[in-house]
């Protein structure tokens, strides 16, 4: 059983850019995206980690912030009884993130309902397609700027705001 | 740096236009032979609710398979966005519909630790009675429904007979016999009536016996050994590589359950075993599942002993930021008033920040994830919903298998497609 401490110390220095935090309690790695598949196969294959147990993995979209989106996951220790959190950061423009499917085949369906709902692209998934919405859908419906199905109506007081975040309002 | 690609060859999970593909290419092979695509669902009943699975067969076999999910889905998750948090509970209810209890408890429990917010000891205690009542109730309709898909009715109408039992407990409780909502951030949303104890203490009297009652007719009836024994055999790298989670992992031996390891709601004080299987097949998952309605009774027993002793102590929090205060308070006093009156016109306000929460629902891992921007709407609120995940097993398990045998392995894993969809 390895304590909370030791493991930042193991991580921090492996991986020396990865930022530690606390998410209500639980430990919190901030990785760049291109490190993602490194850390969490480190954290999976080291002995004393095992970090073997994908819990979750799903999408945030922070509008208005840069970087834009985030992609969070959750791994387990069934040996140490200890849960991580990793967040990426992954950005409007290049809205791309190397895939945990191959490491994690549980990751596979999560990886298809993140990219679905936010647009998220998983390079070198297996099979990246909708899950949940139907395939011929525009858009990605838990993104912040996609419509509720009803428009907001644009006064005086709104309408910049609409406009600028909301680009289909007009059409 | 080591990269890891294809960790786990031997496990692939197709998707449904991956299926279709194959119809298009579709030549017989030098011994005449073709493979056919089936498409079963989304409304044949062994799905257990509209799942549509593109099957790929040879002969009676399997050559693979994709599950096609999506037809229930109704945006729960963004819907959630636009609500404060209180009126979310009864969103929640909607996903796994037989374990309605589990869900309210996972979100409340997210929410409470954001806000790092404590709940009274006896809210925490009716908090495991009902939990564990609920898991009985989803097991039974697993139960019931297995059995039948297997061919063995009277299981089916056994397994019901007692849910009816808890269905009516609900319904004395909370008024609703499937939707309950009961659960609020900080407690339970009202106090339980004056004869609720007995009637569950009734309930658990009179259901202890028929457990033995399903076993007689199952555990040693040789068609259901013929049908589950050695069928649908995961291993435990597998499993865990997978994310199976609750009866499903623990049958491939691996000793995992959230109300031991990672303990919530006081369940650390309770005692009771963590049935394990060791085979992974169907006939494991069954009888870890069987015996987990006899450790279910046993905690709700305990649970039941200690209310007695708590006659009379809160429900709820009586932190008025976050649950109302009693109706009477509101003629006398103003500051109640005003309380009362921001909680259900603006809501309460968690701290800026993320959490995620865990608990062992009777499917598995039901977890959520929540993010609060400071506001009394959630920023974002995700479900890690154990038969979504446990779903994507069903290619690995099902590869080489007889089509028959697929209707069992879809009953033994035990998914409900409200929660799949959400």
């Amino acid at each position: 059983m390895i304590d909370r401490a030791t493991l930042e110390q193991r991580v921090s220095a492996q991986f020396p850019t990865v930022r530690i935090g606390d998410e209500a309690g639980d430990l919190c790695f901030t990785v760049e995206r291109e490190l993602l598949p490194a850390v969490a196969g480190w954290l999976r294959d080291e002995p004393d980690l095992s970090f073997t147990f994908l819990n979750q993995l799903c999408g945030v979209d922070y509008l208005g912030r840069e970087p834009r989106f985030e992609v969070v996951v959750h791994l387990t220790s069934f040996q140490n009884k200890m849960r991580v959190t990793l967040h990426i950061e992954v950005p409007e423009a290049d809205p791309t993130i190397p895939t945990l499917a191959l490491l994690f085949p549980t990751a596979n369906f999560q990886e298809r309902e993140t990219y679905d709902m936010f647009g998220i692209i998983f390079t070198g998934h297996p099979g990246l397609e909708r899950i949940l919405m139907p395939e011929d859908w525009l858009g990605h419906p838990q993104r912040k700027d996609h419509p509720l199905g009803y428009e907001e109506v644009a006064f005086t007081h709104n309408e910049d705001w609409i406009y600028a975040n909301k680009p289909f309002a007009k059409e | 740096m080591v990269m890891h690609a294809h960790a786990y060859p031997n496990i692939e999970i197709p998707t449904p236009s991956q299926i279709a593909a194959v119809a298009l290419d579709n030549e017989p092979d030098e011994n005449g032979e073709q493979s056919m695509i089936l498409s079963m669902g989304p409304q044949h009943p062994s799905t257990h609710g509209v799942l549509r699975l593109a099957v790929e067969l040879n002969g009676e076999n399997v050559v693979q398979l994709a599950p096609d999910v999506g037809f229930l889905h109704t945006g729960i998750e963004k819907t959630i966005e636009t609500k404060t948090y209180t009126k979310s509970i009864v969103l929640t209810d909607r996903m796994d519909y037989l374990a309605p209890m589990s869900n309210n408890m996972v979100y409340v429990a997210a929410i409470e630790k954001l806000m790092k917010q404590d709940v009274p000891e006896r809210a925490q205690t009716l908090r495991v009675l009902l939990l564990e009542i609920t898991r009985i109730n989803s097991h039974l309709v697993w139960l019931g429904t297995h059995a039948l898909d297997l061919a063995a009715m009277s299981v089916f109408f056994y397994a019901m007979r007692e849910r009816e039992y808890i269905l009516d407990i609900f319904e004395m409780l909370t008024g609703a016999r499937m939707m309950t909502s009961y659960f609020r951030v900080g407690g339970l949303a009202w106090d339980i009536p004056a004869d609720f104890i007995p009637t569950v203490e009734d309930f658990l009297t009179h259901f202890l016996p028929k457990v033995d009652e399903y076993e007689d007719l199952l555990t040693n009836n040789l068609l259901w050994k013929q049908r589950t024994l050695g069928v649908g055999v995961v291993n435990a790298a597998d499993a865990i590589a997978l994310g199976l989670s609750g009866a499903n992992l623990r049958a491939s031996g691996v000793d995992w359950d959230l109300r031991k390891t990672m303990p919530y709601s006081g369940y650390e004080t309770y005692q009771f075993d963590v049935p394990v299987g060791h085979n992974g097949d169907i006939y494991d998952r069954y009888r870890c599942r069987v015996q987990e309605m006899r450790e279910s009774v046993k905690i709700a027993r305990q649970a039941i002993e200690r209310l007695k002793q708590m006659h009379g102590q809160p429900y709820i929090t009586d932190n008025r930021k976050v649950a109302p205060p009693p109706k009477s308070e509101i003629t006398y006093s103003m500051e109640s008033l005003i309380h009362h009156f921001k909680l259900w016109t603006e809501g309460f306000r968690p701290p800026r920040g993320s959490a995620y929460m865990a608990i062992e629902s009777p499917r598995g891992e039901i977890g959520c994830y929540v993010v609060s921007d400071g506001t009394p709407q959630p920023w974002r609120v995700h479900f890690r919903a154990p038969s979504f995940i446990n779903l994507q097993a069903l290619p690995h398990i099902a590869k080489g298998k007889l089509m028959a045998d697929l209707v069992a392995l879809i009953a033994s894993i035990d998914p409900v497609l409200g929660e799949v969809d959400r």
